[in-house]
């Protein structure tokens, strides 16, 4: 299913076998997916398919929900994120994360940018890192005139770019994101989807998003979720957007983009 | 009222429109509704009339005060002595150690309760918290006579062990400090978790997202975002240290005492209100008149405090959708 080019290039983050319990419920079961470095990964599937699920066990963030846990291998630099001796919060600061709702610190502009710098043991004057942040999300110009000015005061499509800023200026290897337009209007969504097409030259982007026409829109590969008979999620199919959308393999991957379903 | 309609609909007179209106859809008189409206406006309005009350009584009370010619306003705010039987009317030496016994006991409830509350919320697991939200509840419920009785017989004569006992005297400021400081504690943590568990959960992940620990986290994100709730949590913690009575009047002594030394007795405001509104001091004298003066000064204290602690809540809340 997965076709050549992502074998020939190999994967930044991969998942084997993994299966995620919300105590004794098994929410995902059995996905195996190779990323492939520098493109844009879509996750797509009906509410409820565990899409949100297995994109937050990319960066350990479901450690935070009492009772769940973890079986089988997320591969990050050659080492199981899930192994004893791992830190999740090196793990987290390589893989950073961009919410379904914006979610700005309650700082100014400046402050949202320059903390994760900060955490991160950077000292000194962190302007230029914050500017090149601010640019590289397309949101320098808008907002260079009042850095100081509260991140909650801007207008929810900028407040997800600064949130994407914030993300970038830690300088990840990967950036998950979990429906990031699902609370932007249209014109707010297409900026942000110009903005990953620009991003995955540096970064690997992981989406989640409920929204087919942005995963064939803006992606290079397709991941299809369902929930199974057990009301487990499982990946149906994987492979490049183009395919994924013009010919599915599965019957299941057809009606839901078809619309028949979901 | 079914002749009026009768009245109506036979004679040619104009018709009202309201009366067009068929009988299912015309306004009723819901007297029930009125009258639980009423009673529920009238609980409402008592706390104001009380507050009123209060105010008129302390006012009045206090203009006798100072209507004697032995009091001016100028010496009770400025003289260091408290002692009505020879006249002497400066409200500074018990002004100062309800000031003292406030301050330690902020130094212990502020500190330990914040912590208490970031434990809480931050890093107790469920099963943690139940077993520690009740103890400080109970903590809570202890009455202050008993808080008063702990200081003197348990943490005076620890104080004087620690300190000597030639330099920390039988009744002092420091013990009702402590204790009182304990006191308050569960109601600075409980205020303070409030204001931490209500920030949102997607700002945790958010720091957590950039690679940030969970002191980090809580410390530079969560207490900032709750930073208005945990401001008023101090303040009115103060106000209660202010106005705390049994604990003082047990344990920091009677007779007022110009002093700043926390091991030393010195008579607190409320202690000296307390001791001559249960005592056999003369109805009418200028000592009785006195409480009236020092309550309307605890009063506005409280109020100034009260009416800071909204300002200062207004100007810290941030806006969350």
């Amino acid at each position: 299913m997965i076709d050549h080019q992502t074998q020939t290039k190999p994967p930044i983050i991969s998942a084997e076998d993994l299966c995620i319990f919300y105590g004794n419920f098994r929410a995902v079961k059995n996905v195996d997916m190779k990323i492939v470095p520098n493109q844009i990964t879509a996750i797509i599937g009906p509410s409820g398919c565990g899409k949100s699920t297995v994109l937050r066990s990319f960066n350990r963030m479901n450690d935070f929900i009492p009772n769940c846990h973890v079986t089988g291998k997320i591969t990050f630099h050659g080492h199981n994120i899930y192994d004893e001796d791992v830190d999740p919060v090196q793990v987290r600061q390589k893989i950073g994360m961009v919410f379904q709702k914006p979610n700005p610190f309650p700082k100014s502009i400046f402050d949202n940018v320059a903390w994760g710098l900060k955490i991160n043991g950077m000292k000194g004057d962190l302007s230029e890192p914050v500017e090149q942040a601010l640019k590289q999300a397309a949101l320098w110009d808008e907002v260079k005139d009042h850095l100081k000015k509260s991140g909650l005061s801007l207008s929810g499509g900028q407040q997800q770019r600064l949130c994407i800023a914030r993300a970038l200026a830690v300088k990840p290897d990967i950036i998950l994101m979990d429906e990031p337009c699902s609370a932007l209007d249209p014109i707010a969504t297409l900026k942000i989807e110009d903005l990953m097409r620009e991003l995955s030259k540096d970064y690997t982007i992981i989406i989640v998003t409920h929204n087919m026409q942005q995963a064939a829109r803006a992606s290079d590969y397709t991941a299809f979720f369902t929930m199974d008979s057990d009301r487990a999620g499982v990946m149906v199919e994987y492979g490049e957007t183009s395919h994924i959308f013009t010919n599915p393999q599965d019957k299941r991957t057809e009606d839901y983009i078809t619309g028949r379903y979901g | 009222m079914r002749e009026q309609i009768m009245n109506h609909t036979l004679s040619t007179v104009q018709i009202k429109p309201a009366s067009r209106v068929p009988e299912f859809l015309r306004k009723k008189k819901r007297w029930n509704e009125i009258l639980i409206q009423g009673f529920l406006f009238f609980c409402g309005f008592v706390s104001i009339l009380t507050t009123i009350g209060i105010v008129f009584e302390l006012g009045k009370e206090s203009l006798l005060f100072f209507a004697n010619p032995d009091v001016s306003l100028l010496e009770f705010f400025t003289n260091t002595r408290w002692q009505p039987s020879i006249g002497e009317f400066g409200i500074l030496p018990l002004a100062t150690s309800t000031l003292l016994t406030t301050l330690i006991a902020m130094i212990v409830a502020l500190p330990v309760g914040l912590s208490a509350a970031i434990f809480l919320s931050e890093y107790a697991s469920s099963k943690a918290r139940s077993v520690l939200k009740p103890i400080l509840e109970i903590l809570a419920g202890v009455p202050t006579v008993v808080y008063g009785y702990f200081a003197l017989t348990f943490m005076t004569p620890v104080l004087r062990g620690i300190f000597g006992e030639q330099n920390v005297e039988i009744y002092n400021t420091l013990s009702a400090g402590l204790v009182m400081g304990i006191m308050i504690l569960p109601l600075v943590s409980s205020m303070s978790e409030d204001a931490l568990t209500a920030v949102p959960r997607s700002l945790r992940e958010a720091a957590y997202g950039l690679g940030s620990t969970r002191l980090e986290t809580a410390v530079q994100i969560v207490v900032p975002a709750a930073l208005s709730g945990i401001i008023a949590a101090f303040i009115i913690a103060i106000s209660r240290a202010i106005g705390e009575t049994m604990i003082v009047a047990i344990a920091a002594g009677s007779g007022s005492n110009f002093t700043f030394n926390p091991f030393k007795a010195a008579e607190t405001m409320t202690g000296y209100i307390a001791r001559i509104s249960g005592g056999d001091v003369g109805y009418d004298t200028p000592d009785y008149n006195s409480i009236f003066a020092i309550g309307l000064v605890l009063f506005l204290v409280t109020l100034g405090l009260n009416i800071l602690s909204r300002r200062l809540s207004a100007k810290y809340r941030e806006v969350y959708e």
